[in-house]
């Protein structure tokens, strides 16, 4: 047993974190997620020229053979940094599946276009009258003139404003939340009759609400075999999933040494307030309450090959670890730091914001916790 | 003992619930303070004050107040929660009138008093600075004799809805040999005076809500002095007493989770309404009964302060209590509306257009975010439950 990194992966870590270190500041992140479009389409260029954007493909694919411990290590430094570029849509979510799942050709058409920074992809699986349950499909796929046209809407679709490729669920057999039936297809996003109505998140972030009507799609845009897509969905959606469980320790440990600086310099009734055990213990409780999370973190990561209900069960212990954690620590910074922690010129509020976000991303902790139990 | 009204209590509470019915404005009806004219933040205010006079139920009579007991009092912030009004300025009518009514002279009573319940002023605080958060005594705004005027030089921040306001009753340290609490006066300062300047602070929600205040060589008249030099501190101290009225919330409290009800009931689960999943229905039954307890709470306080006793530092349980409950409503409904907890509606044009999702999702994520700074405000909840383990405890 060994949780210590390879040299490569010291190498990884170190060479995004002096990336971000010069790149990334608070103001500079203000500014960008404040701005019309909200993201840095330049940066994402470095970040392919660096080759972050290869790391969890295999080399045969163009990748640099990274796994998901490259993915956790990168995530958390994303994280730390509140990175608002769709790393988790393009990469992870759509990457991955093209990688698990795409067909030779369409690897070929569309790998090269994600890992070198030319092409961003959206992955529209949720509903509205689905929460987060990835089989609760109301959009439809029929056959039609030898390739599918889909019809629906996808609710909350991260990262679309941006996107020039979307990855759409729907269904093409089945009922409602049924396992079979669902079918994935790649759509242009400037195909006729995709509708966005775009958005920002609390993270500073862009979604999108998308409506589809009577989208025509070849034959190349399904993933997989017909009627077998949730299987590949679930597990993409696991990946991401363990992805944002690191981002989230990032930001817990980036909040745990602000609210420990914050709260050794500021002196109230002429000492540090930091000297005020109450505070001591409350900042104890936040840093046990990121060890933990960060242990649930790299168990996603180290589980995400494993059979199917030992990875559920994983990574669905892991966020619910994540979310209770993220709460506690976001609620505590923000408290710890008196006034200055509920303003939006200081950092805290944004990792506030972020965690609160993450929470609820991908199922919160209800909707993990009820799928643990079943899995155990 | 005996937890029911007396007959006119009820008969009273009809006559408010009606009033309200028949005169508060519709289109106000549960609107983000943060995205309301300064008109419309004063309209019910000032409709309460000129059909009935009841602008100010705080206020002994003889000054335009209404004379209600703690009980009328209780009342009448139940139901305008209920309905969901809008709050009157609060730091006009609930904290800076009393004090005047107390401790003001007359030409201060008759200037000031009667804008208050117009609406014509709109007061802030100047309390708490950079450097005196909860230990609000250690101000260093400073305050300089000079003729028949003070020079006020400092720097207040946390200044709520400072940008509408005409005036400040401002915290000042006008002796500074003497021990902390010993030299602070209380000063009503015109924000209009040269040498005022308000800068906002956005909050985390995109809310314009609070502010800095600047105040640079401020010249204000020594007839703007309440009470006596270095006084300040008790008259502080008696005007957080009065802020304490009605900050359990509880009625408001009560009406967010009717709220939140209709929205887990439209949510579903699988098929099933959120409402009736057992993890959600446990959570908000938690949350009910914990509000059942601060009611029962507070209607203790209440008529031990019927009886003449109280409000004590016991009032410090209604505040933590209070805020935790506001703040765990918005937590859940957050948790109710699913993906929708993501989207962000920043004050402004946007805040106008349909919602992103369904209607009732609308502004969900920022009233999660507003609500951190109520276990903040007002004396954090670490000074509460100070105040709790000296003065009640005896620790």
């Amino acid at each position: 047993m060994d949780f210590s990194l390879s040299e490569e992966q010291t190498l990884l870590r170190n060479s995004v974190q002096s990336f971000l270190a010069g790149r990334y500041d608070f103001d500079t992140r203000y500014s960008t997620i404040n701005s019309e479009t909200g993201w840095r389409p330049e940066l994402w260029r470095e970040m392919a020229e660096l080759g972050l954007l290869a790391a969890p493909f295999p080399e045969a694919l163009g990748g640099i053979d990274g796994g998901p411990v490259e993915t956790m290590l990168l995530m958390e430094e994303f994280g730390r940094y509140m990175v608002v570029e769709p790393y988790l849509e393009t990469v992870v979510m759509a990457g991955g599946l093209l990688r698990d799942a795409g067909s030779e050709a369409q690897q070929e058409a569309h790998l090269p276009g994600i890992i070198g920074g030319d092409s961003v992809w959206a992955v529209a699986w949720a509903e509205p009258q689905g929460r987060y349950n990835p089989a609760d499909i109301a959009t439809t796929a029929s056959a039609s003139d030898g390739g599918y046209v889909l019809g629906g809407k996808k609710a909350v679709v991260e990262a679309a404003p941006w996107a020039d490729k979307l990855i759409v669920s729907a269904r093409s057999d089945g009922r409602r939340r049924e396992s079979k039936g669902v079918s994935l297809f790649i759509v242009d996003k400037a195909a006729e009759g995709v509708n966005c109505r775009d958005f920002r998140t609390i993270d500073g972030r862009r979604a999108s609400e998308i409506t589809l009507k009577d989208v025509q799609v070849g034959p190349e845009a399904l993933i997989g075999e017909l009627n077998a897509g949730l299987p590949l969905l679930q597990r993409m959606l696991d990946e991401a999933t363990a992805a944002i469980c690191a981002d989230a320790v990032g930001c817990m440990k980036a909040l745990n040494e602000a609210t420990k600086e914050y709260t050794t310099t500021r002196k109230q009734f002429g000492v540090p307030i930091a000297s005020f055990q109450v505070l001591q213990h409350r900042m104890v409780d936040m840093f046990i309450a990121t060890e933990q999370a960060t242990s649930m973190a790299i168990k996603a990561a180290l589980k995400l090959d494993a059979e199917d209900a030992e990875r559920e069960r994983a990574i669905a212990g892991a966020k619910v670890q994540i979310g209770q954690s993220a709460r506690y620590v976001s609620q505590e910074a923000v408290q710890l730091h008196g006034g200055v922690g509920v303003t939006d010129e200081l950092n805290v509020g944004h990792y506030f914001k972020r965690l609160t976000a993450i929470a609820r991303r991908f199922g919160d902790e209800d909707y993990h916790l009820r799928r643990y139990a079943r899995t155990g | 003992m005996d937890m029911r009204f007396s007959d006119a209590d009820l008969a009273f509470r009809d006559e408010v619930r009606a009033f309200i019915a028949d005169n508060f404005p519709p289109e106000l009806k549960d609107r983000s303070l943060y995205s309301m004219t300064r008109d419309d933040l004063l309209a019910w205010q000032r409709i309460c004050h000129e059909k009935k006079g009841w602008a100010a139920p705080n206020w002994p009579k003889e000054y335009g107040g209404t004379g209600w007991s703690a009980v009328q009092k209780y009342i009448w912030n139940e139901e305008n929660a209920r309905a969901g009004t809008t709050p009157t300025n609060a730091f006009g009518i609930l904290m800076l009138g009393p004090v005047l009514c107390a401790f003001g002279n007359e030409q201060q009573k008759e200037y000031f008093l009667p804008r208050i319940l117009t609406g014509e002023h709109w007061w802030c605080q100047g309390y708490s600075e950079p450097g005196a958060g909860s230990d609000l005594a250690g101000l260093k705004t400073r305050a300089v004799r000079e003729g028949d005027h003070y020079i006020v030089n400092g720097h207040k921040i946390w200044t709520t809805l400072a940008q509408h306001a005409d005036w400040m009753f401002c915290l000042v340290r006008t002796d500074p040999e003497a021990k902390k609490q010993r030299g602070i006066s209380f000063l009503l300062i015109d924000m209009t005076t040269p040498g005022v300047t308000v800068r906002p602070i956005i909050t985390m929600d995109g809310a314009h809500e609070v502010n800095e205040v600047f105040l640079e060589n401020v010249k204000v008249p020594v007839e703007n002095l309440v009470g006596q030099e270095n006084d300040g501190w008790t008259y502080a101290k008696f005007l957080l007493g009065n802020e304490r009225s009605g900050i359990a919330g509880v009625a408001r409290s009560r009406e967010a989770i009717r709220k939140l009800k209709l929205m887990a009931e439209q949510e579903s689960v699988d098929g099933e309404p959120l409402l009736e999943t057992p993890g959600f229905s446990r959570k908000l039954a938690e949350l009910e009964i914990k509000l059942d307890a601060l009611e029962m709470t507070e209607l203790r306080t209440l008529a031990a302060e019927s009886q003449g006793r109280g409000p004590g530092p016991e009032s410090s349980i209604l505040k933590i209590e209070g805020t935790e409950i506001q703040q765990r409503v918005t937590e859940l409904a957050l948790e109710a509306v699913g993906h929708y907890g993501l989207v962000f509606t920043p004050p402004g044009p946007e805040a106008e257009a349909p919602a992103i999702g369904p209607d009732y999702t609308r502004g969900v994520a920022q009233r999660y975010m507003n609500m951190r700074k109520t276990s903040i405000y007002g004396g954090s909840n670490e000074i509460q439950r100070n105040i709790i383990a000296k003065m009640v405890l005896g620790l």
